[in-house]
């Protein structure tokens, strides 16, 4: 019901106020953001954790196997030497752009409907990072050398990495992705800390002052039971409080405090704009700069940024959807938010369908037989299935965002975005098998299919993904409670 | 001996602001003051100078570039020079990417730790000060803390001043358990 606000402002002039539904006061938002951190998680959340969890072990056990025998297990062939491992590297760290698009792109646009997002989009991304990065280090195939990438002085030479080399710039890309992230992520929590911590300081002592009563009062309280229970639970609380006695740092709401922090929040945002950026374009020369047919154009870097963000933002969608039902936060994540990150859908759709359409183009005009042949193999190859899913999820699903009546209906949000989750894993499928598989040498030409060891790890990577999203959920606030405070003093 | 403060805590953040410039025009000591979250306006108000962190940042990321600039051209060319492929051992355009990462990395967490250090937030901290949780400052409330500084601080005058305000509390503290 309360969504009918939201659903006139988006029809009107989309004031401020209309963010947040239910007329909140800073005091409602601290409740409600913390019930879900007080409260005891709910059956469904325990059935996610639980599949998820099973899930992850599913990858584990995979993994395991893999190493112990060898990448052998995996169905690479020479003609084909990268296939899944990397598909996967590269849907993973797509799905992680939208949380920094979010979190800093939009904030230096100054778009205040982030505020409500940005800290489970922040989350999602360090997850995704945290996936894509096990991908490279799975496929070294001994992961324990991986310090190797490290340019340190070292018995064999010293010999140096290669700088010249698009995995090198990669290694350089990921690690500082994940690092700012985190450390962006974590400054943003900062006062969302604090705020927990003394809430706890607070609960704590009148729970001591009531069980102090209870001690004196032994006529109508003598039973042990009740008091084990109460021990139990302040013995755990009391953990929880001195985690968050530690990291919020001593954080206490002062201004002088707050003044730096807003310009080193606005700093990370400028840095991490150009980062985000910049780290899809790095992967995409990790093909852009190989001689093969289908890799070797230059459209590659702003075609992977925009299908990144493409597909991230249906990742956003889907998660927020879940986590505003389970969560119980509907007020803050309102059909105008819904509303928003639809029309970025849209958006980039149309640039990855633009991208689709000039890549194809290039070639037939490049005049070079062998970029023709790639995208005629593309497109009626035998992998021509997996070229028209991809179409069919990324470029004309997601037109359906065009009505407003399908951009208002959470359960059509959701579906369109499982397509597109679909469809952009399918898109790195297609550009790096179809493009290997059929070469310069007809003689060397060869197909692939996944082996059940690689079918299991990437089913494990969500397993990470979901069970580390679920463990958020239950630990940290969801929302920015302090961002969303400012937003609302605006509206009152 | 220590100082005193008086507190007053505020509902709302208009208030507060009020509240904090006309106490900078009476010329008080505004020790701090206590928000849940970034009132727009309120560093005018308490004559907060800019920040110097941008400076920090700008100077970290030029580190960072300069610093792994000239490493790749030593390890590529001085160090142990490899042929990869013909490439010349000046491949400025080829260590674009990694100068750009470190850049990043070292301007954004330098700008982090200095933050930190800066704002003196310690994690042990906070058992020795207990902020003004008790107030709600983290919850919903705001707080002004006006140091009784000088011969002329008047104790009354400055509670009326702060009365004019709407607040919804009045409080006197030591020093210690604010700054």
């Amino acid at each position: 019901m309360r969504d009918a606000v939201a659903d006139a402002a988006i029809a009107g002039g989309l004031p401020v106020a209309s963010l947040i539904a239910g007329n909140k006061s800073p005091a409602d938002v601290t409740r409600d953001v913390c019930r879900a951190l007080d409260a005891k998680p709910s059956g469904l959340w325990w059935l996610g954790l639980g599949l998820s969890g099973s899930a992850l072990l599913l990858g584990v056990v995979a993994v395991s196997y893999q190493m112990a025998t060898g990448i052998g297990t995996w169905g690479l062939n020479s003609t084909v030497g990268w296939a899944f491992d990397i598909t996967n590297f590269v849907f993973w760290i797509g799905i992680g752009h939208a949380g920094t698009l979010i979190s800093a792109i939009l904030f230096l646009l100054r778009q205040r409907w982030r505020t409500s997002v940005n800290r489970a989009a922040e989350a999602m991304t360090l997850f995704a990072v945290m996936c894509a990065g096990l991908f490279p280090l799975i496929h070294m195939g001994r992961p324990w050398l991986a310090f190797w990438m490290l340019p340190y002085p070292n018995t064999r030479g010293s010999l140096w990495i290669n700088f010249r080399s698009p995995l090198i710039w990669d290694f350089f890309a990921i690690s500082t992705y994940f690092t700012i992230s985190a450390v962006f992520w974590y400054i943003g929590l900062l006062p969302d800390l604090a705020t927990i911590r003394d809430r706890m300081r607070a609960s704590h002592e009148t729970d001591r002052n009531a069980r102090g009563t209870d001690a004196h009062d032994n006529t109508t309280y003598d039973n042990t039971a009740y008091d084990n229970t109460a021990y139990v639970v302040s013995g755990f609380s009391r953990t929880r409080m001195r985690i968050f006695d530690w990291l919020s740092l001593g954080w206490n709401g002062s201004y002088r405090t707050w003044h730096r922090y807003e310009v080193v929040y606005l700093l990370l945002a400028a840095l991490a704009t150009p980062l985000v950026l910049s780290v899809h374009s790095i992967v995409s020369m990790d093909f852009a700069t190989a001689l093969v047919p289908g890799w070797h154009t230059t459209i590659f870097p702003p075609y992977f940024v925009a299908g990144a963000i493409f597909s991230g933002m249906a990742m956003v969608l889907t998660l927020m959807l879940v986590a505003r039902k389970t969560m119980r936060i509907e007020d803050y994540i309102t059909a105008r938010h819904v509303d928003a990150m639809c029309r970025l859908v849209i958006l980039t759709s149309g640039i990855v369908g633009l991208a689709y359409a000039t890549e194809l183009f290039t070639a037939f005009y490049s005049g070079n037989q062998y970029e023709q042949s790639a995208f005629v193999n593309r497109v009626v190859g035998p992998l021509a299935w997996g070229y028209w899913v991809m179409v069919g999820c990324n470029v004309l699903v997601p037109q359906l965002f065009w009505f407003a009546g399908v951009r208002r209906s959470f359960l059509m949000v959701f579906i369109i975005s499982l397509f597109i989750n679909v469809g952009m894993w399918f898109e790195r499928f297609i550009i790096i098998v179809s493009s290997l598989e059929r070469g310069f040498l007809p003689s060397s030409w060869a197909s692939y299919s996944p082996t059940s060891i690689e079918i299991a790890t990437l089913i494990g990577s969500f397993g990470l993904f979901f069970t580390c999203f679920l463990l958020f959920c239950r630990f940290v606030p969801v929302i920015a409670m302090a961002e969303i405070k400012a937003v609302l003093g605006k509206a009152r | 001996m220590s100082r005193r403060v008086i507190i007053g805590v505020f509902e709302r953040e208009e208030d507060l602001l009020h509240a904090t410039a006309a106490a900078r025009d009476e010329g008080l000591d505004i020790v701090d003051v206590f928000s849940p979250y970034v009132v727009h306006g309120l560093d005018r108000a308490m004559g907060l100078r800019p920040s110097r962190l941008p400076w920090v940042c700008f100077l970290l990321g030029l580190l960072g570039a300069t610093g792994i600039l000239l490493f790749q051209f030593w390890t590529t060319s001085v160090g142990w020079p490899i042929n990869v492929g013909g490439k010349p051992w000046n491949s400025l355009p080829a260590f674009i990417p990694a100068t750009f990462e470190m850049m990043v990395l070292l301007g954004g967490v330098g700008t982090v730790v200095a933050f930190i250090w800066s704002a003196g937030l310690r994690p042990w901290h906070n058992r020795s000060r207990p902020a003004l949780a008790d107030l709600g400052v983290t919850d919903d409330r705001f707080a002004l803390a006006i140091g009784e500084t000088g011969v002329a601080f008047d104790h009354a005058r400055v509670r009326a001043l702060l009365s004019r305000f709407r607040p919804a509390s009045i409080e006197d503290r030591a020093e210690e358990e604010v700054a």
